[in-house]
């Protein structure tokens, strides 16, 4: 499968990274290539396959609601590039 | 024998016995990596206050007769993507570079309850994502065997710090072969356990449905011996299973009589080094010595593993590593237009490439219009590859393959293309897709000297059973006692 500068833009933006144009030439051919290779899979009839991600218990674990400690605000806050009281400081939200 | 070479089962003897203090134990490999590693490059931080503050407290409880750990002094390093309570936690990326864990892993927390001594945190791919420790936004590793050649990959720093004798055990993650492929280059003994075996409560996540914690070690008991420190349930990882843990020393020696051991033909294929090839014949041939019976087997799904893994993986990958956003913690771009662009501006200067591209690639595969095709049709193909092994466990007790299709390769070889890279891993993938146990362990050398691993998979939960085979060839061969004679000043650069 062949993807051009165009998809490289529109999944560099989904995954929020910007790309000089360098960039954008080194990763259409090398997310081709990748690509090229992964369709290998469409030579499997999988119709009646069912798809796995859990391997070993495919049951779901549950428990009990208990109240425990948590980390501190400080430790919270302490690995934080900016803060304001009690909370994460960031960039203007609303342009 | 050189105090480093000592087994962990030696040292903890010896300093049971009070034969070996720890804080001298400690000093002196603290001393080691000041000489030797800057010319390996296996540790990204070195711990060296909080490593002898542990050192001193485990001599007080042995000198006033205390009950000490099951690691009582005995030396172990890191991978930098498990947390460190207080202490730089970085997975090799610039995005983490000044983060520092607010609380410790299970397996670290298991760790000091046991009496080990953390001498600190190696180096790896950035983020585990790669197969020769050159993706690390830090530094490259160097395969202490000849510092020409990569470790392997990610774990890199955790295989080279045991084989260069920096310490005696380590701990690694193995998301597609990211310890065993690095034992196998490096001569040393690494364990993937089975998914869910270990807790991943602070591992920093990956591929979540792949990620497991292994070991690092010189032989297979010590393997044993750490497993037996890290295994089992953890309330804060609810992947990890509540099954028992059962002894793994006892009956270490059972042997291997009347065993049914799995020849997968697949895994002996074009591509294969023929020193490797030789070396796993030799393992064949010594196996049937000690009377276990060798059968040929299919895995026909092989093939496709490696494209089912990295559309998995990294579809995983982008999601967990979507929460690197400037805000919480890590790195943030000091400057910036508003919340989208410091996001942006952060992920672009914190990824280094090979980490960019596959949360590219994951978001491609789970992109509208593109999930069926890839994600789905990869997670269908994953069922069948563990079909394969559920099939093959019916008529074998254990599969054995090469760890790696080479002995090892060049640095700078392989980091142009990515694809090529990426095959570095085909036969331990196959695992990490099944969930099921794996071990790496020295079975030869090539003609350049680069050590040589063989590979040992069983089913789910099974490592006691590997254990002991794997132990049954190591008490018969001494690969797993040949060290490398380390030849840096040569070459250095």
């Amino acid at each position: 499968m062949k993807i051009g500068k165009k998809d490289i833009e529109y999944i560099a933006h989904l995954s929020r990274i910007e790309l000089s144009e360098t960039e954008k030439e080194t990763f259409v051919c090398q997310l081709s290539d990748i690509l090229s290779y992964i369709e290998k899979l469409n030579r499997l009839n999988t119709e009646a396959v069912k798809p796995m991600s859990c391997t070993v218990n495919a049951t779901n674990v549950l428990r009990d609601d208990i109240l425990e400690s948590s980390l501190s605000l400080e430790e919270a806050q302490f690995n934080a590039p900016a803060t304001k009281g009690v909370f994460f400081k960031v960039p203007k939200v609303i342009e | 024998m050189r105090l480093f070479e000592y087994t962990a089962l030696q040292i903890k003897e010896k300093i049971i016995s009070g034969e070996i203090r720890p804080v001298d134990l400690t000093k002196q490999f603290i001393e080691q990596i000041k000489n030797i590693d800057p010319h390996v490059q296996a540790y990204l931080s070195i711990h060296e206050d909080e490593a002898l503050k542990k050192a001193a407290q485990i001599q007080k409880k042995i000198e006033n007769a205390e009950n000490v750990g099951f690691l009582a002094g005995v030396p172990i390093a890191i991978k930098d993507n498990i947390c460190t309570k207080g202490l730089h936690t970085t997975c090799a990326s610039k995005i983490l570079r000044n983060f520092i864990p607010p609380y410790d892993a299970c397996v670290v927390k298991r760790l000091k309850e046991e009496d080990a001594i953390i001498l600190g945190k190696t180096n790896l791919d950035e983020f585990a994502m790669g197969s020769s420790t050159e993706n690390s936004g830090y530094k490259i590793t160097r395969n202490p065997w000849n510092p020409e050649y990569v470790p392997g990959g990610s774990s890199g720093g955790s295989a080279a710090a045991v084989a260069a004798d920096l310490s005696i055990m380590a701990l690694g993650s193995d998301t597609g072969g990211s310890v065993r492929q690095p034992a196998a280059l490096c001569g040393v003994v690494g364990v993937k356990p089975t998914y869910g075996r270990v807790s991943r409560f602070g591992l920093i996540a990956f591929g979540s449905s792949l990620d497991q914690i292994g070991t690092f070690t010189r032989d297979v008991k010590d393997a044993a011996l750490l497993l037996q420190v890290i295994a089992g349930h953890d309330f804060h990882d609810s992947t990890s299973m509540p099954v028992p843990v059962p002894d793994y020393l006892r009956e270490i020696d059972a042997g291997v009589r009347g065993l049914r051991i799995g020849i997968p033909k697949e895994y002996f294929s074009a591509g294969l080094n023929e020193d490797v090839h030789n070396a796993l014949k030799n393992v064949l041939r010594k196996y049937e010595q000690l009377g276990a019976n060798v059968i040929d087997i299919s895995l026909p799904h092989t093939e496709y593993a490696v494209a089912v893994y990295y559309i998995v993986a990294n579809a995983e990958a982008s999601s967990n590593l979507a929460r690197y956003d400037g805000v919480r913690y890590g790195y943030r771009a000091s400057k910036s237009n508003g919340i989208v662009d410091m996001y942006c501006r952060t992920r672009s200067e914190g990824f280094g490439n090979e980490v960019k591209r596959r949360i590219m690639l994951g978001n491609y595969a789970l992109s509208s219009g593109y999930y069926d095709a890839y994600y789905l049709k990869a997670s269908r193909v994953r069922n069948l590859i563990k079909g394969d092994f559920d099939g093959a466990f019916q008529k074998v007790d254990c599969i054995i393959c090469p760890t790696s299709p080479v002995p090892g390769f060049k640095i700078g070889e392989r980091a142009k293309n990515p694809l090529e890279m990426y095959l570095s891993d085909i036969y331990t993938i196959p695992a990490n897709l099944a969930g099921i146990p794996g071990i790496s362990l020295p079975c030869g050398f090539s003609k350049e000297g680069l050590p040589i691993g063989m590979q040992i998979l069983g089913k789910h939960f099974e490592e006691k059973k590997l254990l002991q085979i794997a132990y049954a060839f190591e008490r018969e061969t001494d690969f797993h006692r040949k060290k490398p004679v380390l030849k840096f000043s040569l070459t250095q650069k």
